[in-house]
């Protein structure tokens, strides 16, 4: 395994997804699609479902990927990658490989991707126990599409079918929690994590490649074109998500044991993190200051539940 | 059976479950006219970072979260024999002037800073801000 210490030897690692790419500048898919496949020396098969990140880094005829990668459509991901592994297993057991190096599988996959529509592949490779990594990027919306809500679209938000107006405030539905949900299929790893914090990322990475098994990591993945920031602002959005538990980092093993991988010094309030996005604009206008306490409300409560989890060790 | 070598030639060496390597050779690191390493996204930008080796302390901060990959660093070895990343430039093929290597680096005078697309990075790195009431440390 290889060994993660500082970033100034983590610097040293080749590259293995390119420039030359279409994500938006400042877009934070390719930081954490880079935090995870360079947290690890060894090969990889790499599926990607339909987003962002799939039409961007494969635009005919042109790849970004210096790994092996499938695309495939947007609800089967983790299908596609289960059959690989399998595929694996099987020429394995036969003694038909060509390679002795060992081989990871991971599944990249949206939001839009894993909440909705890739859900019912994801829950069943998991449930059939395949060995690999599936990590979400969540960036809270369909994108790709120009900004549709998405079951991650925190309450509040602006999104094209969930415009706010003279009487909408957005967003009316909470975000699902699928790290919660992934934990409760008894998967031997799940975590949350941000490409601001690359250090948790790439340990999280390495830790769910190594655990054999399907493990799931729900990476943040703010996006500067539809969350309505500058996009030099991406990693200090990040920042912002988890120094305010609005998006609190921990990691659950086998759904039982969860442990908080990051607690900010100073906790600050959830409204420095809402302010600083367009999407969430509206919310600071009169009339809706009821959402903000809500939203603040919400916050805390999760953050509480996590730390009494932490505390009994369950 | 066909070597990793060969599979990379043809499609139709590719055998029933190999995994290709990331790399023909990896020490030259070659890469086919189809890896988008090999197209210029340079036009998406209108201001450039410019970088100024003097100031910067090599924490690497830019090249984790550079979106596109374009912050070219060089392996040294330091003193006590670690080995280590040293930042050396900005691959302005790729890079699409997004601002987060600035946003991001730490040195109290910022080792990058933006400028308009044609400004000449010498005349960048004269107008550099200078380090007045800083103390020297
Ligand atoms: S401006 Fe953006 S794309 Fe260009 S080097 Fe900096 S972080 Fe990378
Ligand atoms: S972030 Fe700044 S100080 Fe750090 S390596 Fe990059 S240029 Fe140098």
């Amino acid at each position: 395994m290889k060994k993660i210490t500082n970033l100034k030897e983590f610097a040293c690692t080749p590259d293995r997804f390119l420039g030359g790419h279409r994500l938006c500048p400042g877009c934070a898919h390719s930081m954490i699609v880079r935090e995870v496949v360079n947290a690890t020396d060894d090969d990889l098969v790499v599926s990607t479902a339909t987003g962002c990140l799939e039409v961007c880094s494969a635009i005919y005829p042109y790849t970004s990927w210096d790994v092996s990668w499938i695309h495939i459509g947007f609800e089967n991901a983790a299908a596609a990658i289960s059959g690989a592994e399998a595929m694996h297993k099987a020429l394995k057991r036969k003694g038909k490989l060509y390679t002795d190096r060992p081989v990871k599988f991971v599944a990249f996959g949206g939001d839009g991707g894993t909440y909705d529509i890739g859900f019912q592949a994801l829950s069943g490779a998991t449930e059939r126990g395949h060995d690999f990594l599936y990590v979400c990027l969540d960036n809270e919306g369909y994108m790709n599409t120009g900004g549709q809500r998405s079951s991650s679209t925190p309450i509040g938000a602006h999104t094209t079918t969930s415009p706010r107006g003279r009487v909408s405030y957005g967003e009316k539905q909470k975000k699902k929690d699928i790290t919660m949900i992934m934990a409760a299929h008894g998967s031997p790893y799940v975590a949350t994590a941000c490409p601001s914090y690359w250090k948790d990322l790439a340990v999280k990475a390495q830790k769910a490649l190594e655990t054999e098994g399907p493990t799931f990591i729900n990476a943040l993945s703010p996006c500067t074109t539809e969350w309505k920031f500058k996009p030099e602002e991406t990693v200090r959005i990040g920042e912002l998500a988890v120094e305010s538990c609005a998006f609190p980092l921990y990691e659950i093993e086998n759904g039982t044991k969860l442990r908080i991988t990051y607690r900010p010094k100073k906790k600050i309030p959830v409204k420095e993190y809402l302010g600083a996005q367009g999407r969430f604009s509206h919310l600071f206008k009169k009339g809706n200051e009821w959402i903000l306490d809500l939203w603040q409300k919400q916050v805390d409560e999760y953050w509480d539940y996590l730390q009494r989890r932490e505390e009994c060790g369950v | 059976m066909a070597t990793p070598k060969e599979m990379l030639t043809t499609w139709d060496k590719i055998q029933f479950g190999a995994v290709l390597p990331s790399f023909e050779d990896p020490k030259t690191k070659k890469r086919s006219k189809f890896h988008s390493y090999n197209y210029k996204v340079a036009d998406w930008r209108v201001e450039k970072p410019v970088f100024n080796p003097d100031l910067c302390i090599n924490c690497d901060f830019c090249w984790v979260w550079c979106p596109d990959s374009c912050i070219l660093v060089e392996e040294v070895t330091t003193k006590r024999g670690k080995k280590q990343a040293k930042m050396v430039g900005i691959d302005y093929d790729h890079c699409k002037g997004c601002g987060v290597c600035v946003d991001v680096c730490p040195t109290p005078i910022k080792s990058l800073l933006m400028f308009p697309e044609h400004t000449p990075i010498e005349e960048a790195l004269a107008q550099w801000p200078k380090k007045e009431d800083k103390k020297k440390d």
